[in-house]
């Protein structure tokens, strides 16, 4: 389906639920553990058995209240956990502990760039609920997974201030940013750490009154937001084109045929029966919790994109790039602190750290290689020790076993060889053995000059200096010339 | 002889040897055989456990160990979870469920030497007050047997008062140990909202709901007060305040004390029979030196509703993991979800609770929460109100328990609005999270308990199991029901 949009304006507001970073459930002492046995990490309490009673986990509320401040969000001095009722087998009460009217945060923004302008997006509240379990379904029969039940999910809600898929993405994306820094959550998609619900809605431009939303559910990847919404906004859009009307309803994405379908319509819609939690008292936040809360928060993203580029004279795209994940920036900052040539830091972070990364799966952190010795590696091609290859068999070694390139070089003799002398040695028997290249050569073939330095390079083991080669191959082939 | 004892006797007499915990528990069982076939106060007994747990106890107490009631039978209201054993909370939805952990309460009792012995009949889910909407029996009152016990915790007030149990814990959420106290005939203690933990209590309105007694003497409720109170972790709503030693506060001295008599208490279609021995029992402290003086509590006429509001909000919640998906009652071949939901809980819940889920869901719906439940919140703070300003003139409250004395068997039960006016003195303790305790002090011309009510301001307890003891001492011993009428 494609249509031209231009002609319309679009609003979207997101509803993100994230998994926060607790060893325990947000009720009970349970592990939040991701991956067990069906069921093995449930009791009493987040079975909803009768008679048991939630207790707070702390760190539950501190995370939730240092996203608020990592956001600039307003943070309540009191506020309300309160039973949303509705019946469904995977939540073992059928009423899920959540917050209505008052939420631990409200207000605050992300900023976000779209087309080349940063755009801060609003967002109107942040509040902490219990997950539910997971059905599943079986040849014969259903049963729950209840071992998700319970573990403390933030839901953050923006304005709809977000127009089109691609903004209401690249929120996403930045907001994943912001919640990776604060240690607040692993965000790992695949874990279902990150999910995400959007409301739609399209009007045609200049019209005052805001089109009828639709609200999207079961948005767990990037991708998938970005397609749903782009299929729901030109579905709404070739209704509106159509004279037809928008009905107001809750629709589902479905990632196989890329198509949003009707899950309920407005009247199906639940009426929660929102009241005051009777089993807890309000959360009260203290002053001088606030603010020790507050002195232990990291810097946030944007800011230290701009310190990087300031302290480290990054260009604004590697500052981007590094700072995109907060242990990647932090190792970059680690081995830059050490070296002379940061942007030579950055430079191997953003072409060979991060290409690691991604084809392994892995963090940073458990990598081999440490920041002193990318650094001390950096310093090597540097200062003429080892070329450019060989580097980069020493940054192999150092991503697979660690250690440090000095030992490295010394053990396998692997230092440059810049003495004029014995690299025109391998230059001479290149030649004497590659009679055919200095005719090539003489009939325009400069190429030639290329193969006969991966030749000295192999005679060399990779030690010879290719700057110096290249000279020499260069010299000797013009000499060549000139002597017939 | 076990009908004859009480909590304290029976420790003297452990102590000095004179029985054992199982003498105990066989002369417990020989009544329980010989009275409850006609009583029906008990839903459940293991023999086997309950003299298994005895002859434990002896042993400890032969190996020099000590606790504050080691080898005391207690009985269990069904809706108590006690490891191992059942807990239906009287209801079908519960067939079969047996509790996988022990209520804190519970846990402390067991810690000091406590046996649990059985499990007694109730209203279901404590909805009611004549114990009539028990889904598995009637349960008769000791001294009547076409009279009701009253209710919820009718099993247990029979229990104590038919001498089938020294003292049995109950639960209170507008009245459910305080009215059986009264038409049984025995002590029922309700104490302050977060004075003991409610983890392990089957939530029937959670901002309401607190643990209780049933007991022979004041002096019994102290003991076991004392071992259940405190601050739990697992109860955010229990205080942590510091429990005194309500047994050694129970001294006798009431210099300076000033009861006062709501006069809102000794009108609304008060039975004249009640109110003259009420009013005359509580000329007793007069003679003790505590004044009496009269007291209103202008917003009671609205405490009833109030209450059914918020109560039957939080019960359409509480109850709606009764689902036959994780434990109890599951229908039999659903069809599907919806089919597997609604037709257990229709199979599984009895009329009362059908009754109450509707009325809270109601009340709780969009466009009637603000009218309901919001304003039966704003009644709730101006009871509280009353209450503060009253106990600023006075120490505590003296009130009838209940209109009547015991209703016949049957007579309420297809009038639920008249029954629940019956709850009329009994709910604005718990509206305001006050303690309060009910005596026996008096006979009606038909030979029925009457009681009165002693309320005291949030966490004075032992003010008030003081003010009860020493009127109870003044009062005289109170007879246990052996099936022929009182004297």
């Amino acid at each position: 389906m494609s249509t031209d949009i231009s002609t319309f304006e679009v609003m979207i507001g997101l509803e993100v639920h994230v998994q926060l970073r607790t060893r325990s459930k947000m009720f009970c002492a349970c592990s939040t553990a991701y991956g067990a046995s069906p069921n093995t990490h449930v009791c009493p309490v987040c079975l909803g058995y009768p008679g048991t009673l939630p207790a707070i986990n702390d760190e539950a509320i501190r995370l939730t209240v240092a996203t608020g401040l990592m956001v600039g969000a307003e943070i309540s001095r009191r506020s309300v956990f309160d039973r949303k009722s509705y019946f469904y087998p995977d939540m073992p009460k059928n009423y899920q502990i959540s917050q209505y009217d008052c939420p631990l945060c409200r207000g605050g923004a992300v900023d976000i760039v779209s087309n080349g302008h940063v755009r801060s997006i609003r967002l109107r509240r942040i509040h902490l609920e219990e997950d539910v379990g997971k059905n599943m379904h079986f040849a014969h029969g259903s049963g729950v997974d209840f071992n998700r039940a319970g573990v403390p999910l933030m839901e953050i809600v923006t304005e709809p201030d977000l127009q089109s898929p691609e903004e209401a993405h690249a929120f996403l994306v930045a907001l994943r940013e912001i919640l990776l820094y604060a240690e607040v959550s692993d965000c790992n998609l695949e874990e279902g750490n990150l999910r995400c619900d959007a409301n739609c809605s399209v009007r045609p431009k200049r019209c005052a009154t805001r089109g009828t939303k639709t609200e999207i559910k079961n948005l767990n990847t990037f991708k998938g937001l970005l397609h749903a919404l782009r299929y729901e906004v030109s579905r709404q859009i070739a209704i509106l084109r159509e004279g037809g009307t928008i009905c107001q309803e809750t629709r589902r994405w479905d990632a196989e045929t890329e198509m949003t379908t009707v899950m309920r319509s407005k009247e199906e819609e639940h009426d929660y029966r929102y009241f005051p939690e009777p089993d807890l008292m309000p959360v009260e936040i203290l002053q001088e919790r606030l603010t020790a809360w507050r002195a232990a928060l990291p810097e946030r993203p944007a800011d230290r994109r701009q310190r990087l580029m300031r302290t480290y004279g990054l260009p604004e795209y590697d500052a981007a790039v590094l700072t995109a994940d907060r242990e990647v920036a932090d190792f970059f900052e680690a081995a830059a602190r050490r070296s002379a040539r940061p942007k030579a830091i950055s430079n191997w972070m953003m072409t060979e750290v991060l290409r690691r990364l991604h084809d392994g799966g892995k963090t940073i952190c458990h990598a081999a290689l440490r920041p002193e010795a990318l650094a001390a590696l950096v310093d090597l091609v540097e200062r003429g020790t080892v070329n450019m290859p060989t580097a980069k068999e020493i940054f192999d070694l150092l991503w697979k076993e660690g250690g440090n390139p000095d030992d490295i070089v010394r053990a396998r003799g692997w230092v440059q060889v810049t003495e004029e002398t014995t690299v025109r040695q391998w230059v001479q028997e290149a030649l004497s053995q590659h009679p055919e290249a200095v005719a090539d050569f003489r009939k325009g073939k400069t190429a030639v000059a290329k193969f006969l330095i991966g030749h000295v390079m192999r005679l060399s083991q990779g030690k010879a200096d290719p700057k110096l080669t290249a000279r020499l191959i260069e010299n000797a082939l013009q000499e060549q010339i000139n002597s017939e | 002889m076990i009908e004859d004892l009480t909590i304290r006797r029976a420790l003297d007499g452990l102590a000095r040897q004179q029985w054992s915990a199982t003498d105990l528990v066989e002369d417990l069982l020989r009544t329980i055989h010989k009275r409850d076939s006609e009583i029906r106060a008990y839903l459940w007994v293991d023999e086997e456990d309950a003299i298994h747990q005895a002859r434990e106890a002896d042993a400890r107490r032969a190996r020099g160990e000590s606790g504050a009631l080691l080898g005391i039978p207690l009985a269990v209201k069904d809706i108590l979870n006690v490891r191992d054993q059942p807990c239906t909370c009287a209801s079908r939805i519960l067939e079969g469920y047996r509790a996988p952990y022990d209520a804190t309460a519970i846990a402390r009792l067991r810690a000091e030497g406590a046996l649990l012995v059985g499990r007694t009949n109730m209203d279901e889910f404590g909805m009611g007050s004549t114990t009539e909407n028990s889904a598995y029996q009637i349960t008769r009152n000791p001294w009547s047997h076409d009279h009701v016990p009253g209710g919820s915790s009718g099993g247990s007030a029979a229990a104590v008062a038919a001498g089938e149990a020294l003292a049995a814990l109950g639960s209170d959420t507008g009245g459910s140990v305080r009215l059986p106290a009264a038409f049984c005939g025995c002590v029922g203690l309700k104490p302050s909202y977060g004075r003991i933990s409610r983890y392990g209590l089957t939530a029937y309105a959670s901002s309401l709901d607190q643990i209780g007694t049933l007991t022979r003497t004041v002096e019994d409720a102290a003991l076991l007060l004392r071992t259940m109170a405190g601050y739990d972790p697992r109860d955010a709503t229990s205080v942590p305040a510091p429990v005194p030693d309500y047994v050694a506060e129970l001294n006798g001295d009431l210099r300076g004390l000033r009861l006062g008599l709501p006069q809102e208490y000794f009108t609304f279609g008060l039975d004249p029979e009640v109110e003259s021995v009420v009013r005359t029992a509580a000329e007793t402290w007069c003679r003790l030196g505590v004044e009496l003086i009269d007291i209103r509590l202008p917003h009671t006429e609205y405490a009833v509703a109030a209450y059914y509001i918020l109560a039957t909000a939080e019960a359409s919640a509480n109850l709606a993991r009764f689902d036959g998906v994780r434990y109890g009652r599951r229908a039999a071949q659903p069809r599907d979800l919806f089919d597997l939901y609604t037709r257990t809980r229709a199979e599984g819940f009895g009329r009362e609770v059908k009754r109450r889920i509707l009325l809270g869901t109601f009340v709780l719906s969009s466009g009637y929460y603000e009218a309901y439940y919001r304003a039966a919140q704003k009644v709730r703070t101006l009871i509280r109100r009353d209450f503060d300003a009253a106990f600023s003139q006075c120490h505590a409250l003296v009130t009838p328990v209940a209109p009547t004395p015991a209703y016949r068997i049957g007579e309420k039960a297809w009038d639920p609005l008249r029954m629940y006016l019956g709850d009329i003195f009994t709910v604005t303790a718990n509206l305001a999270g006050l303690n309060a305790l009910a005596l026996p002090c008096g006979w009606s011309s038909s030979g029925l308990p009457i009681a009165l009510q002693i309320i005291a301001p949030a966490f004075e307890e032992a003010r008030l199991l003081r003010l009860g003891h020493a009127f109870e001492q003044a009062r005289g011993p109170w007879p246990v029901a052996r099936g022929h009428p009182p004297p």
